[in-house]
């Protein structure tokens, strides 16, 4: 009998199900024997993008080290509602030391692996943007220089949202937030400030960086698979979605994060030794108002008056990253390496 | 073995000899010639296993020390003035988290004005933080307190800050018994921590904790101290029966059984003063010394215990509590409430200003005399702040306060601008 090889993807997310697959190729978290790095239990917000992004890389990293993993963590969202002691969600050890330091601590800890000849324990340092691109970027890039044996894994939900929704250096321009209210004729956060955390990641020619979302769950997975078979410093920067702070349905956090990916707003690639060697191609490309709509942080972008002068320049920003990355390059049957096939 | 060293390749050998498994280092003066040798001595792997970090900023040395020690490793670094007060945010956590890391502190003077020489400014800083503190007098007890250091910060699983005077102390080159790496080996035990970071039992460190128990955590800490102070003289007794010399503890008196007038210090200074006293004593003054070698825990029932029989008691310190004079006479006076001693303060050798024998002497006759008040800054040159005074009084832009004294005093650019 010929076999025909088919193509299949869930309409609108082109997530693999894992009903489709064969097991060894099933997500992490289909498994019902899996490791579980945050358990239920934890007090994020309904539609925390942190809590799911943070749970699947860890589950990710747990999965590829045979759970032989020790998790630092900054200050902020994360480290709060995963840990009102006594009621820690963290099945992994985990040591929580200040804001700005997580990715110091992460190198404390692997020095200390190293120094006992520990060479099968690994580690992970998290933090959101605040703790990562803000006042924890000089122990970051400390940490990436010397090359220490840390992956380290920033959710960016793009404002310091445990303290309120103030803004950070991950902050989008002319978003609101609590430090850049939306008055005056520039409203939200001021255009050309803010930085790359990732670029500057693949600035330090580490082995490896990458950019993922949680709309593409088994991406992040992959990717926190491929940087734990990595020695040496890495960095995975996460777009997370944060209902309180965006002004968003906790409904639509994986839709947003999906949104911010297909307009070119949050470009997902992976780099290696300073050089971005892949990317997430756009399969819809769609204009950045249908991302920005549904999030009151925009909302005075388009009432009382529709400020389309600026949604054009936030278009035109989300285009430069299109032709920056390639993202909008004609796929080839190799690229679609999302697509699962299925002998028929 | 007896060698002529420099203080700060002493220090470099004693910590060595305790098998440090992680030392962090970012330099600053005067500490910097203790982690240059033991980074010569991490990579030739004559410390093996240990690993030598080059960090970007004190923050991160104690950061990575945290790591390190919450994974079980004997964690050291040392640091000086700015350095410590860089780390101040770290300095906390880990005597929160109950992290037993030893640090040498090469005490110096707090800018601004920037001043790179010796003074007690950066560690009575500190003197909150949950660290204990130890004051070491000459390069021999630097030495046998950082062996001690080691051991009471893991018995009492708390950070350990040894304290010794920048230049006066770092970069002197004296006759220092080193000791041996089997006594070592035999006086520190092997590093059991408390809690650790293991993916076997995996733990959560650095949790959230709310009213219902952050008071009950402080008083642990507190507690943690208390028992210190029974565990230090214990230590040092210890160390005597082992290496045959006496260092640490928590005070040491100096002809002050039966003194009229005692001078309190803490470190360097001791030398000096102990000089003036055997003068003094020679002329039949009644007068003597207690040094306080451990400043926190705080040994209030010692330093009673040693004061309690003197009419006077001048606390000679090197650091300024502005706004109120003196840290060290503060903890001096509550230690002797009821009692009918008068507590002067004298604050010398601020930024460097050598504490002479001759600015002693005068210090101690003003005593003598009854001339002394509750607060006294030795050798303060009156004219330079009275000139300076009149021109903030004359001139609202009367310009930077340093530069200006500066200039009157010659030191730059003398004559107006």
């Amino acid at each position: 009998m010929s076999a025909t090889r088919l193509k299949y993807f869930q309409t609108g997310s082109f997530a693999a199900g894992n009903r489709l697959v064969e097991p060894d190729q099933r997500a992490v978290q289909s498994d019902p024997q899996r490791a579980n790095a945050i358990t239920c239990g934890h007090r994020a917000c309904q539609g925390c993008g942190e809590a799911l992004g943070a749970r699947y890389a860890l589950d990710a990293a747990l999965r590829a080290t045979d759970g032989d993993l020790i998790a630092t963590n900054a200050t902020g969202c994360l480290e709060v509602f995963s840990t009102p002691y006594p009621e820690s969600s963290w099945q992994v050890p985990w040591i929580h030391s200040l804001f700005g330091n997580a990715a110091a601590v992460a190198t404390g800890v692997a020095a200390a692996l190293k120094a006992k000849g520990n060479t099968h324990t690994r580690v992970v340092g998290q933090g959101g943007d605040g703790g990562t691109v803000d006042i924890g970027f000089a122990c970051l890039s400390g940490m990436f220089e010397r090359g220490d044996d840390v992956l380290y894994i920033c959710y960016d939900n793009e404002a310091y949202m445990n303290t309120g929704v103030q803004r950070s250096a991950a902050t989008p321009p002319a978003a609101y937030t609590t430090t850049t209210q939306a008055v005056g004729d520039q409203p939200g956060a001021a255009w050309g400030q803010g930085k790359d955390a990732a670029l500057i990641a693949l600035a330090h020619e580490i082995p490896y960086v990458a950019t993922a979302t949680i709309a593409d769950l088994r991406d992040l997975e992959r990717k926190v698979h491929t940087a734990m078979e990595i020695r040496g410093a890495r960095y995975i920067h996460v777009l997370v979605t944060c209902p309180l702070g965006w002004g968003a349905a906790s409904a639509d956090s994986i839709k947003l994060a999906r949104l911010a990916m297909e307009t070119g707003i949050f470009p997902v690639w992976e780099g290696e030794h300073g050089d971005v060697v892949s990317v997430t191609k756009i399969r819809h490309r769609t204009p950045v108002e249908e991302y920005l709509k549904l999030q009151t942080r925009f909302r005075h972008l388009f009432a009382p008056v529709r400020r389309d002068d600026v949604i054009a320049r936030i278009q035109a920003r989300a285009d430069r990253n299109i032709a920056r990355f390639g993202l909008l390059e004609a796929l080839d049957e190799d690229q679609l390496d999302e697509a699962v096939e299925v002998d028929v | 073995m007896l060698e002529q060293i420099e203080g700060s390749q002493a220090v470099a050998r004693a910590v060595a000899a305790c098998r440090p498994e992680v030392i962090c280092a970012y330099p600053i003066s005067p500490q910097t010639h203790i982690v240059e040798a033991l980074s010569r001595q991490v990579k030739s792997g004559a410390l093996a296993p240990c690993e030598f970090v080059n960090v970007e900023s004190e923050y991160a040395a104690m950061s990575v020390a945290i790591g390190a020690s919450a994974t079980g490793a004997r964690a050291y670094t040392a640091t000086a003035s700015q350095g410590l007060l860089y780390m101040t945010e770290a300095l906390y956590n880990a005597s929160g988290l109950g992290l037993p890391i030893v640090m040498t502190v090469a005490n110096r003077a707090i800018g601004a004005p920037i001043n790179i020489w010796n003074d007690h400014s950066d560690s009575m800083s500190q003197r909150d933080s949950g660290w204990i503190q130890l004051y070491v007098e000459s390069n021999q007890e630097a030495v046998d307190v950082h062996l001690q250091a080691f051991r009471l910060a893991e018995a009492v699983s708390l950070p350990v800050m040894v304290c010794m005077d920048g230049f006066i102390l770092t970069h002197a080159v004296e006759r220092v018994e080193l000791p041996e790496q089997e006594q070592v080996d035999q006086f520190l035990p092997t590093f059991v921590p408390r809690q650790q970071l293991d993916p076997e039992h995996p733990l959560t460190i650095g949790a959230m904790v709310g009213p219902e128990a952050f008071t009950e955590v402080r008083y642990l800490a507190h507690y943690k101290q208390m028992q210190a102070l029974d565990l230090i003289p214990e230590v040092a007794g210890l160390f005597e029966q082992r290496f045959g010399r006496s260092s640490g503890g928590l005070v040491r008196r100096y002809r002050s059984d039966d003194a009229e007038t005692i001078i309190v210090a803490l470190g360097s200074v001791l030398g000096t003063i102990e000089d003036v006293v055997d003068e003094l004593r020679a002329t039949g003054e009644r007068i003597g010394a207690v040094a306080i070698r451990t400043f926190r825990p705080w040994p209030a029932a010692e330093v009673r215990s040693a004061l309690a029989g003197a009419g006077r008691v001048i606390v000679l310190e090197k650091a300024l509590s502005v706004g109120i004079g003196g840290i060290v006479s503060q903890n001096v006076q509550g230690a002797l409430a009821g009692l009918p001693a008068s507590v002067h303060t004298a604050i010398a050798g601020l930024g460097g200003r050598p504490i002479t024998k001759a600015s002693l002497r005068q210090l101690f006759a003003a005593a003598r005399a009854g001339r002394l008040g509750e607060l006294t800054f030795v050798d303060l040159n009156h004219q330079l702040v009275d000139a300076e005074i009149q021109r903030m009084l004359s001139d609202r832009r009367s310009g930077p306060h340093a530069e200006n004294m500066l200039r009157d005093v010659g030191v730059v650019g003398a004559g107006p601008v």
